[in-house]
């Protein structure tokens, strides 16, 4: 051994002797197994952790430029697109990294549907990972309103007027909300501290503890198999590989095909036909002149059109209020889906015809629910809306029974490949 | 005779987008950034008859010039007006908010963002060739695609008067076919106006003969050219933007070559 490398060594043992740098490389890197059967599916994983990266880095330089008042930021972000070196570039990274986000979690989320990655004894994974993608829906919301575009602004209005929907108190809760009498300055300056402060603090904290959670127990796999039960002499598990560099380098060519995929948009698309930035956006927020139809970006159309889809009162609560409670509910049911699924298997693969079934309507609703938020509503397509909205319950709230009562094949002791 | 028509309807009046306020179909406008002179003449154009009461106040002087190959020079002589304002200012002009509401009835819009606030180029290339004559409205003139606008004709003297009429064209028979008498072989017409012309394919306005300093296809070109030049404002980073866009795919495209290589060597280990 040369002096130089007994002299790093030393150095090493100092630091791991106060903080341990070797222990925690180990466990959650070189030595953390996953599961070599692992498919595409698990790669959206890898893929948010590249966007939130993203997104955290032009962030900041778009802070640098941006004036988050009334009267300048518009005209703010018109300098970065013009004026900043590159800064169309760092403005067009960090709006279809937004969508990109949305994207990948997703279809992240759907894998855990896929495969019963909440089951037993990953509950804490999955109820973090929804507080992650509710702080990430906090996070596009505040994010929405900054480039104070008649869009954002009307967006933002109408998102926060929900809450006067609320007896009571709602009207103070709005205003309180607010902090003005209707959207202003002031608001979008309270919208910048929580986008860029707040929200990204709890997010990374979230998404810290997903990942500490996830290495405590270990991933799951598309067989459902806990790859802990079969090991080696050593302990290690005969199916599992090294997270690093097996999923880190050896998924290097998913991440540029991801990249790829991603500066197409960004290049050629930026705001994706009125999809990923609308074009009302393009013209200063003004509170006398309403868009001819309010529509929330993409990702939040399926919940926008769940709380439209509510149009009679019931109960002596009225519809507004309805609505909101749909709405509500239909981000908060997702928690419990640990204990909503009665079902001796995990993956999809072994599951009955009764979860296939659920799950395709469940994502064929998803759907069309996402495409109605985007256009006026008539009456048939409130319909269709109410209906899609009734199949997105019934996934969660059938799901004891159709995962109990349907036949399962059995799960071999082994992963597949 | 028909195919004609039908050929010279496709060519001239190819409808992509229906224009949300009035329903009129929106004219075809493919821009072309990469024509410079394009650009300079259309530049030309708004300063000219634009400019006095629409802004472009977050596009810069040196930005344009330096885009549309303008020499700064060339640029404060010829298109900057305010011998106050330098290369480096804002494209902004001095016509002021209430009196502009007095006059017109409405604030002109900054077009910076125009043509991006309507989802493409069409909506300005088809407004600024439907302007015609109604004495009705304040200041003479109406528009087929923004119906009662405030603005009056800026660019009149160069078109000239167009006047909504109605027109004689050929009747539809039962089975959808136009028309024709048996015996001399000609259409059998009858009258249509307005959004029923238009729905037809045909064009509810006329140009009065010899009102305006340009031909048809002259003023066909100065509308091209200056919404070309506002589809530029619009977005002026574009063509860089495809430019480098371009280079960042190659450049992926090659990367994953290695990493492939790389990776395949790390799945051999563990098979």
């Amino acid at each position: 051994m040369s002096a130089i490398e007994q002299s790093l060594k030393n150095v090493m043992a100092w630091i791991d002797d106060r903080l341990p740098v070797t222990e925690a490389y180990e466990k959650h890197l070189s030595k953390y197994y996953a599961p070599k059967n692992l498919n595409i599916w698990y790669y959206f994983g890898i893929f948010s952790f590249v966007v939130l990266a993203n997104q955290l880095l032009t962030g900041i330089w778009l802070t640098m430029s941006y004036v988050p008042t009334g009267d300048d930021a518009f005209a703010s972000v018109e300098y970065i697109m013009r004026d900043v070196e590159y800064g169309w570039l760092l403005r067009y990274m960090h709006s279809t990294g937004a969508s990109a986000f949305f994207v990948v979690v997703y279809l992240h989320m759907f894998r855990g549907l896929l495969y019963g990655s909440y089951q037993k004894p990953r509950e804490l994974i999955w109820i973090l990972g929804m507080l992650v993608y509710v702080a990430l829906m906090a996070e596009g919301f505040f994010g929405y309103l900054l480039p104070w575009g008649n869009m954002s602004f009307w967006g933002a209005q109408v998102i926060v007027s929900l809450a006067s929907a609320i007896p009571v108190i709602g009207d103070d809760l709005a205003i309180w909300v607010r902090g003005d009498f209707n959207m202003s300055g002031v608001t979008l300056n309270r919208f910048f501290a929580l986008h860029v402060v707040l929200v990204p603090l709890f997010l990374l904290v979230l998404v810290v503890l997903h990942v500490l959670a996830l290495h405590e127990v270990g991933s799951n796999n598309p067989d459902g198999v806990d790859i802990k039960k079969t090991t080696d002499d050593t302990g290690k598990p005969l199916d599992g590989i090294p997270f690093h560099p097996y999923f880190t380098l050896g998924k290097l060519p998913a991440i540029i095909v991801f990249l790829f995929l991603f500066c197409a948009v960004l290049f050629f698309y930026p705001d994706g036909g009125g999809y990923l930035i609308e074009h009302p956006n393009y013209e200063p927020a003004d509170p006398l002149k309403t868009p001819e139809l309010i529509a929330p970006v993409w990702y939040y159309t399926p919940f926008y059109s769940m709380l439209r889809a509510a149009t009679f009162p019931l109960f002596g609560l009225d519809a507004k209020l309805w609505g909101l409670i749909v709405m509500a509910g239909a981000i908060v049911l997702p928690f419990v889906l640990p204990w909503l699924d009665k079902s001796p298997v995990k993956s999809m693969r072994y599951k009955g015809l009764g979860s296939k079934i659920m799950l395709g309507l469940f994502v064929i609703s998803f759907f069309i629910l996402g495409y109605l938020g985007t256009v006026h509503p008539t009456p048939g397509r409130t319909v269709m809306a109410q209906v899609c909205t009734g199949i997105y319950f019934a996934y969660f709230l059938l799901m004891p029974w159709y995962t109990a009562v349907e036949k399962t094949k059995s799960v071999p002791e082994r992963v597949t490949m | 005779m028909r195919l004609v028509r039908l050929i010279g309807f496709m060519l001239f009046w190819p409808l992509t987008t229906i224009a949300a306020e009035s329903g009129f179909p929106l004219y075809e406008m493919t821009p072309n950034l990469s024509d410079q002179g394009s650009l300079q003449r259309g530049a030309q154009t708004y300063m000219n008859y634009c400019l006095g009461c629409h802004s472009l106040k977050y596009q810069r002087y040196k930005r344009t010039a330096d885009d549309l190959g303008v020499p700064e020079s060339l640029m404060l002589q010829h298109l900057v007006f305010d011998p106050n304002t330098k290369i480096g200012s804002l494209i902004e002009n001095s016509i002021s908010q209430d009196n502009a509401k007095t006059w017109f009835g409405a604030v002109p819009p900054d077009l910076t963002l125009y043509t991006q606030l309507k989802g493409g180029p069409e909506y300005l290339y088809t407004y600024l060739l439907t302007f015609y004559e109604d004495p009705s409205r304040p200041l003479g003139a109406n528009n087929l695609v923004y119906e009662n606008v405030g603005m009056p004709h800026a660019l009149v003297e160069l078109q000239g008067v167009q006047k909504k009429v109605c027109k004689q064209i050929p009747k539809l028979a039962a089975n959808g076919g136009e028309m024709m008498d048996a015996l001399s072989q000609d259409y059998v017409t009858e009258e249509v106006c307005g959004m029923d012309l238009v729905a037809r394919g045909y064009s509810p306005l006329t140009l009065v003969e010899s009102t305006g300093r340009l031909s048809a296809e002259e003023y066909e070109r100065v509308v091209y050219d200056l919404t070309n030049f506002l589809y530029y404002v619009g977005d002026p980073t574009r063509l860089e933007r495809e430019r480098t866009g371009v280079f960042v795919l190659i450049f992926l495209a090659f990367f994953f070559v290695p990493a492939y290589l790389l990776a395949r060597d790390y799945k051999k280990e563990f098979h």
